[in-house]
């Protein structure tokens, strides 16, 4: 089960970061506004995982230990999560493809026979609810804007579409929790996550990319090069002055 | 020894706890926000547990030299920052009374919901400028409909989003089309 909650923690973990990056770069004020508290509730969600996950673990860890003091090959996001914000269109396709999967997944966890785990998943989606509107709102509005914007989200979709399947594809440790009934069935979920994507890309004009050749390997540690900088800069103060806390 | 000097009840408490309010609207109280969720009191060895549900009628005695008390809150958005200002606010206060021994511990179940905030307080929220959340929070229609918002200003219907997320993640930004001021709308959740 620790597995099973890495995945999800570090998943809401790196992506929070990665939006938090947009801090006082976003295009508007408003938008800026908006990825910090994406930003924030991401983080949250991913703290209670976390906590969750060290308990489990019963090795004196903490979160905070989970979060700062792990390497690259021991995160267990998706290879989605961690790709560059690029430009704003390339981070609203990459939270609209997150968003549309974390949405069904979470309704889905939240008949999870842990507990906890339904807990914490009654009271994220309500959170992500809200993420799922922004990101397909924006999708829309920039697929069906100026032939500028259009092209730079179809170009986003483009090149973030092999990177998709992963969400799906179930790692060892997921297939263990589908079967024991805390986790989620990924192939249950798939056609409803699908749907979603095909409605939004058509509201916003847009061509689906052919589903093709999918990339993995993010779930069990084998990340892109982009993983070792996020950690970098998430992780340097600990680095740099171990044990400190608030 | 005097002890009648020290003597407090829980209903007290939760009186006290009124007092604290939340740091990002001021205007509303913790308990306003239904965050307290339930005041756990061991005293020589009794323990009394109050749920915030009917702790009005709460006048079980302790004393607060050693009694143990322990408050469960619950957050209002996983990623909220203010919950740790909240947490010390409370050993503040109940501190100010003479509790030594007090511990704040967060529960997630249930899931807070606006929908616990009481007609009073969302006047209270009114009258500070932002407009109440509008129906039952329900995730599947939130997703699908933008819900009619009313400008706690002129209580005109007229009104637009602006932007999902305002100056905090549960508030979202809109204007009145008919008095023109943008105001902050405290989103269903």
């Amino acid at each position: 089960m620790r597995d099973f909650l890495l995945i999800l923690a570090d998943n809401t973990q790196i992506l929070g970061h990665r939006l938090g990056e947009w801090c006082g770069h976003g295009p508007e004020l408003e938008i800026d506004m908006a990825m910090t508290n994406l930003a924030l509730d991401l983080i949250g969600q991913s703290r209670n995982y976390y906590q969750y996950a060290a308990e489990l673990e019963g090795r004196g860890r903490t979160e905070d230990d989970l979060a700062y003091l792990r390497d690259a090959r021991e995160f267990r996001n998706c290879l989605l999560v961690e790709q560059p914000n690029g430009d704003f269109a390339q981070t609203v396709a990459r939270n609209f493809l997150f968003d549309s999967w974390h949405f069904f997944f979470l309704q889905a966890l939240t008949h999870s026979n842990d507990e906890r785990l339904a807990a914490i998943a009654v009271k994220s989606i309500k959170e992500v609810t809200y993420h799922l509107r922004w990101s397909s709102e924006w999708v829309i509005r920039l697929g069906d804007g100026t032939a500028e914007s259009h092209h730079r989200i179809q170009s986003a979709f483009d090149n973030l579409w092999t990177l998709r399947g992963e969400l799906l594809t179930p790692a060892p440790c997921e297939t263990e929790a589908a079967n024991a009934g805390y986790g989620v069935d990924l192939h249950a979920i798939k056609p409803q996550v699908e749907d979603k994507l095909s409605d939004i890309l058509m509201q916003a004009t847009l061509t689906r990319p052919q589903d093709g050749w999918m990339q993995s390997g993010g779930k069990t540690g084998r990340h892109s090069e982009h993983l070792g900088y996020i950690l970098a800069e998430m992780q340097f103060v600990q680095r740099a002055y171990p044990n400190s806390v608030w | 020894m005097n002890t009648d000097v020290h003597q407090a009840s829980i209903g007290d408490l939760w009186k006290w706890l009124e007092t604290v309010v939340d740091p990002e609207i001021p205007v509303l109280t913790i308990l306003d926000m239904g965050i307290v969720r339930r005041i756990e009191i061991r005293d020589n060895d009794q323990l009394t547990i109050s749920d915030f549900e009917g702790h009005t009628n709460t006048t079980v005695p302790v004393n607060p030299e050693n009694a143990q008390v322990l408050v469960l809150i619950t957050p209002t958005y996983t990623g909220c920052p203010a919950m740790n200002m909240i947490a010390a606010h409370i050993r503040l206060e109940l501190a100010a009374h003479g509790f030594k021994d007090v511990t704040v511990r967060e529960v997630l179940q249930p899931a807070w919901t606006t929908e616990w905030i009481p007609e009073s307080a969302r006047q209270k929220l009114r009258e500070y400028g932002i407009a109440p959340p509008e129906q039952e929070a329900r995730f599947e229609r939130l997703l699908f409909s933008d819900v009619a918002v009313t400008c706690p200003r002129c209580q005109s219907r007229n009104t637009e989003k602006l932007a999902e997320y305002g100056s905090t993640a549960c508030k979202a930004l809109y204007r009145c089309k008919d008095c023109l001021e943008p105001f902050d709308y405290f989103k269903c959740h």
